[in-house]
């Protein structure tokens, strides 16, 4: 166990500089210079933009750009925004923000998803199920946008059960409106997730053994049915768990929270390198531990299930 | 000019500053005495994009703080007409040689005095070439400047603790106009120690200053109290600001809506159709300094000389800015009639040939074939725009109206990013029409010509270029006297009518909106409020 | 019970050969084409491709020659175009059924390329494990830790030349396949212990073998209904995109291009985002039943219990 474990830490290593530096790459790709961006429609002398790139090394070929931001990190040192603050700064106030947010958003997902991707799976092409895959669809075929405009509007103008955009200090109360406008997104993939593994489950013979066995659906239910159909939906939510850390750019931004997805989404449309490879490296790390835990959890879920040889 | 920074569906730049506000209705002069009111105002803003620094900052979300935590030696009234703030007097007897005193005895927050050394050795760090400041390019017209060696400015000379001159490479007549905007605000002696450190936690010696270090929490707001020193016309009538930074102007809108928010001035192109039923009379919705049209190179096939002209004026008459501004805009643009903009000082609508800008499909269809006699027409008209500003609207509409009246194929060209488009526009490789916008930096019809019209000016992106103009310009800049230069540029821009460098569309207008709680509320000529007057509870 | 010598051994030993040949997949056929949901669903999706294929059979108004009004901006059905207006006062119904080509090949392209990659990468991690196990995965990490906002401006701009479905397909498709790829490892890891592969194992049955006969068939399963429902989300990621500014834009009609462009006027016309998204709703709908009948199809055990 302890052996795997750190194999797996030992793998992050080339993750780290596999996604480091493709990213680094992707937004050195990025056409425009986005030192000309800084000044907006005016149009800078050429002398004072050529200063500028030496400041940030844009000046510099790209694989020395990459190991002069490499060779800071190693230095505790993640560069600095166009803004003068330091990445590592930067950092620190988004990503609490975030965690929060994303962790409030997985639990809704999960908890309301599983529940109705149970019972649809359990009375398949009955009322509930067709139900549920009705609102699914109205979710699925909404973009997220949308769904949050409409969630801030009548949540928050028209009734004031929420307030209308993250208060300073993004405090759990505000995220919740943020966190279930999030959670709709992947609920519909939760519940079909869930169905579909439900009802596989339920044709498996120790279901129809426990069931022969005169055990009651009380336990049946939980016990085998549940627990052998969670693992898709676990690796899935995972899964989630990193698109909701980078993806909620949309969200953040409608609902102002000062988070990685918004503060992610300025640094790549600004094109501030370091900011954006500082972000993904986090990202990264917590991914992959994100990805071990659930691994491990595959064996708590199906003890047959043996990683470690 | 300030840059209006995108955020997401948030309708971006215009160019835009974000100048001094002010405005010196009744009492400005004299400070408030009783009762001074201690409420806080929120207001919206955006995350500063450069340090807090006069002359690196040119975009609205860092120009809104720092006009509010600095006086400079002029201020705008809410017309947009220059108040003395720290200086006593500005004279030059020929437009180029400047004397400048200051009021004696003024403080920065800190303490340090603010003398005639503080603005000079601001001036000369601003336009130093290796401090790479964002805004040098103001300091261009001093004695001295240089792109290609950090040289001094040597027209700055203090003469003594309140007085020094200004000597110009040029004759400017607006020169005493543009010294309110931020680029020329004075800085203390230890801003110099550790500009990085200063940039963060700015000291000035404005109507507020920053509520102790930390002042600014990136990314959510900055909190201002009022400095009770300062000794302007600027005097506020409120505790302090509160400047909320917001991703998009949706989530401000939402916030104003819902309570949380006191003061906007940008209304979401979302709630064009509703904020004025929404607010009732605390909607804003009034002319701003905001030009809007879109650039066509002259290198273009298609779009030189006597052909060029002709097509340019066709196009022009076949864009029905009347219904585009209604309907796409819901009346917050007004169709331009000019090159500059409604409230700056000698704007007219009464320029000859500006009958140009009117919807005139028959003409346009006259025109467009007379050109085709010249040289067929082939290929698709593109007009080119950043996908990340919100102005895919307004672009279809106008290609679409080309394309009806003229019959000819035009559509935009989405860039992803600004900085995409922006880079294509300076390098010159961009091979279509472009969107233009500008937000003047000081409220004088120069700033609108000068910097865009005048051969191999700064932002000249269409390389434009005829002598005529250019002589009217100098012949304006050499002028005292204000009327008659201001004669001058509007014969200047009857030139740029018959040329039509780039084909002006319409006006922002400034939308913004108030909380119930609040009242005094007016907008300056820089579309941002005037915080110093408004009052709560 | 009769002597031993009074069954013929040969009786036993034969083998019915004049029966077709059955495999999982005729099987499922078979399977399929009895339930009426079946029908229901194929038909839909049919009409869906004819008239991606064919939009002018449908509508009369060509909305690349029609000239859109700004007059009728948000105006109400009219004779001829049934489904009213948009902002720019072009024909919402025409433009819905020009845009359903566009819409359904990026839906298309999105799923074939994230479920190709993802059911190679992921049957072979989670199948062979080891070294190869974490090679993939690895590789899955890297591709799916970077934001796909940042891969969507950045394959957009390089290639905005060529600005085109492909591009955005590859755009959303390209950094979404590791979350396939993860659930499908996941089920495999779990299939693999079961009773009958290890039979197959002792028989001697070849790795790849039991890989495509035995495993896949019993894990695709979640593939199937992630699936599905990938086909939508990358209809509306194309909506989400043209949003943040990195979507089709310009004159390619699409369905996400039009909810982004209606989306403004939510609350004072909100019939122009109804339809376009009614369009993708039916569209997702017809494929999630089509996806339900093909995973109980190719599932013995599902089909045992009807």
């Amino acid at each position: 166990m302890a052996g795997y474990i750190f194999r797996r830490v030992l793998q992050a290593i080339p993750v780290f500089f596999g996604t480091t530096f493709l990213i680094y790459f992707m937004v050195f790709a990025m056409p425009g210079d986005p030192i000309v961006a800084l000044f907006g429609d005016k149009t800078p002398n050429p002398a004072v933009i050529e200063q500028l790139r030496q400041q940030y090394h844009l000046d510099q070929p790209f694989i020395v750009q990459y190991f002069l931001y490499i060779g800071g990190i190693f230095r505790g040192d993640f560069g600095t925004s166009f803004s003068g603050e330091p990445v590592t700064q930067i950092l620190a106030r988004t990503f609490p923000v975030t965690i929060r947010l994303a962790v409030l958003a997985l639990i809704f997902q999960s908890v309301a998803g599983i529940a109705v991707g149970l019972v649809s799976g359990l009375r398949k092409g009955k009322l509930f199920d067709s139900s549920a895959l009705v609102v699914s669809l109205i979710l699925i075929s909404l973009p997220i946008f949308v769904i949050a405009y409409v969630a801030q509007f009548v949540f928050g103008v028209q009734l004031g059960w929420a307030r209308t955009t993250v208060g300073p200090g993004a405090p759990l109360q505000d995220l919740i409106l943020p966190a279930i406008v999030l959670a709709s997104v992947s609920f519909a993939q939760i519940v079909r997730l869930t169905r579909s593994s439900v009802i596989e489950t339920s044709g498996l013979d120790f279901v129809r053994t426990a069931y022969s066995k005169g055990l009651s659906r009380k336990r049946i239910v939980p016990v085998h049915i549940l627990r052998n159909s969670l693992i898709p939906v676990v690796t899935y939510l995972a899964t989630d768990f990193g698109v909701l850390l980078v993806g909620a750019t949309v969200t953040e931004g409608i609902f102002n929270v000062p988070g990685v997805g918004n503060t992610l989404y300025q640094a790549i449309i600004r094109g501030e390198g370091p900011t954006v490879v500082s972000f993904v490296t986090v990202m990264v790390l917590l991914y992959l531990v994100v990805n071990l835990v659930v691994d491990l959890l595959y064996g708590l879920l199906d003890p047959r299930i043996r990683l470690v040889k | 000019m300030k840059i209006r920074r995108i955020g997401i569906g948030a309708l971006a730049l215009a160019a835009a500053s974000a100048l001094v506000l002010t405005g010196c209705s009744t009492g400005g002069d004299t400070p408030s005495t009783s009762g001074s009111n201690t409420s806080i105002i929120t207001a919206n803003g955006s995350e500063p994009q450069n340090p807090l620094i006069p002359t690196n900052t040119n975009e609205v979300g860092g120009g809104k703080i720092l006009d509010e935590i600095f006086a400079g030696l002029v201020y705008y009234d809410a017309k947009g007409a220059p108040v003395n703030d720290v200086a006593e007097s500005i004279e030059t007897d020929d437009a180029q040689n400047y004397t400048i005193k200051i009021k004696p005895g003024l403080k920065f927050t800190n303490g340090d005095p603010v003398d005639a050394t503080s603005f000079v050795d601001a001036w000369q760090y601003g336009a130093l070439l290796s401090n790479a400041q964002l805004s040098s390019y103001f300091f261009e017209d001093i004695e001295g400047f240089s792109y290609d060696a950090d040289s001094p400015l040597t027209g700055l000379k203090v003469v003594d603790d309140t007085t020094f001159t200004v000597a110009l490479t040029s004759p400017k007549s607006d020169f005493p106009l543009r010294l309110g905007y931020s680029a020329f605000y004075p800085l203390p002696k230890t801003a110099f120690e550790d500009m990085a450190a200063f940039g963060e936690n700015p000291i000035g010696n404005g109507p507020y200053m920053l509520a102790g270090e930390g002042a600014w929490k990136h990314n959510e707001k900055i909190d201002l109290v009022v400095n009770p020193d300062y000794d302007g016309g600027r005097v506020p009538k409120n505790g302090g600001l509160s400047i909320v930074f917001y991703a998009t102007q949706d989530a401000a809108y939402a916030d104003l809506q819902g309570g949380n928010l006191d003061v906007l001035d940008a209304v979401p192109d979302s709630a064009y159709q509703t904020f004025e039923s929404d607010l009732g009379d605390r909607a804003v919705n009034q002319a701003a300094a905001v030009f809007q049209s879109f650039t066509i190179p002259a290198r273009l096939p298609h779009f030189d000389g006597e052909e060029g002209k002709l097509r340019r004026a066709a196009i022009s008459m076949s864009i029905n800015r009347e219904e585009i501004t209604k309907v796409i805009f819901e009346g917050t643009r007004t169709p331009a009639s000019d090159f500059t903009s409604p409230v700056i000082d000698g704007w007219t609508d009464k320029l000859e040939g500006a009958d140009v800008l009117a919807y005139n499909p028959d003409e346009a269809v006259k025109l467009w074939a007379q050109a085709d006699a010249i040289s067929p027409w082939s290929g698709t008209f593109q007009i080119a725009y950043n996908a990340d500003g919100g102005h895919q609207g307004w672009v279809d509409a106008v290609s679409n109206s080309i394309k009806n009246t003229l019959g000819i194929d035009a559509s935009g060209a989405p860039s992803p990013t600004f900085a995409e488009v922006r880079t294509a526009i300076t390098d010159r490789s961009i091979q279509t029409a472009f969107r233009t916008g500008w937000q003047a930096d000081y409220p004088g019809l120069f700033n609108f010509l000068g910097p865009i019209y005048a051969t191999d000016a700064g932002s000249n992106d269409g390389d434009y270029s005829n002598p005529d103009f250019d002589a009217l310009l100098a012949k304006g800049s050499s002028e005292t006297d204000v009327d008659t230069a201001n004669k001058d540029f509007q014969d200047a821009q009857e030139i740029l009518l018959k040329d039509l460098p780039a084909i002006p569309l319409w006006y922002s207008n400034v939308t913004g909106g108030y909380g119930t709680d609040v009242s005094n509320v007016t907008f300056g000529w820089n579309s941002v409020p005037l915080f110093y007057e408004i009052t709560k509870g | 019970m009769a002597p031993l010598e009074e069954t013929p051994l040969v009786a036993i030993d034969a083998v019915k050969v004049d029966e077709k040949p059955s495999n999982l997949w005729i099987d499922a056929w078979r399977d399929a084409r009895r339930r009426p949901i079946f029908w229901i669903s194929g038909l839909l999706i049919l009409l869906i491709i004819v008239v991606a294929l064919l939009p002018s059979v449908f509508s009369p108004v060509n909305p690349f020659t029609e000239k859109c009004d700004l007059s009728l901006s948000n105006g109400d059905p009219t004779a001829g175009h049934p489904l009213g207006f948009t902002k720019l006062g072009c024909d919402v119904y025409a433009r819905i059924i020009f845009g359903t080509s566009t819409s359904i090949s990026v839906g298309f392209i999105v799923i074939l390329l994230t479920t190709v990659l993802g059911l190679l990468f992921g049957a072979f991690a989670g199948f062979y494990g080891g070294w190869i196990d974490a090679t993939l995965s690895r590789v899955g990490d890297i591709f799916f830790s970077i934001p796909y906002i940042l891969a969507a401006v950045v394959i957009m701009s390089v290639l905005s030349q060529y600005r085109s479905i492909w591009t955005i397909s590859l755009a959303i498709g390209l950094f979404a396949w590791p979350s396939t790829a993860r659930v499908l490892r996941a089920e495999i890891l779990r299939v693999k212990q079961s009773d009958y592969i290890t039979a197959s194992e002792a028989l001697g049955v070849s790795k790849i073998k039991i890989l495509l006969r035995h495993v896949l068939p019993n894990s695709i399963a979640p593939v199937i209904a992630i699936t599905t429902i990938s086909l939508a989300a990358a209809i509306v990621a194309e909506a989400t995109l043209s949003f943040l500014g990195v979507g089709l834009g310009g004159t390619i009609m699409s369905w996400g291009n039009d909810i982004n462009q209606a989306q403004r006027d939510i609350r004072v016309h909100p019939q122009t985002l109804i339809w376009p998204s009614l369009a993708l709703s039916i569209t997702v709908f017809s494929f999630i039943l089509m996806g339900e009948v093909v995973r109980d199809a190719l599932d013995p055990k599902a089909r045992a219990l009807r």
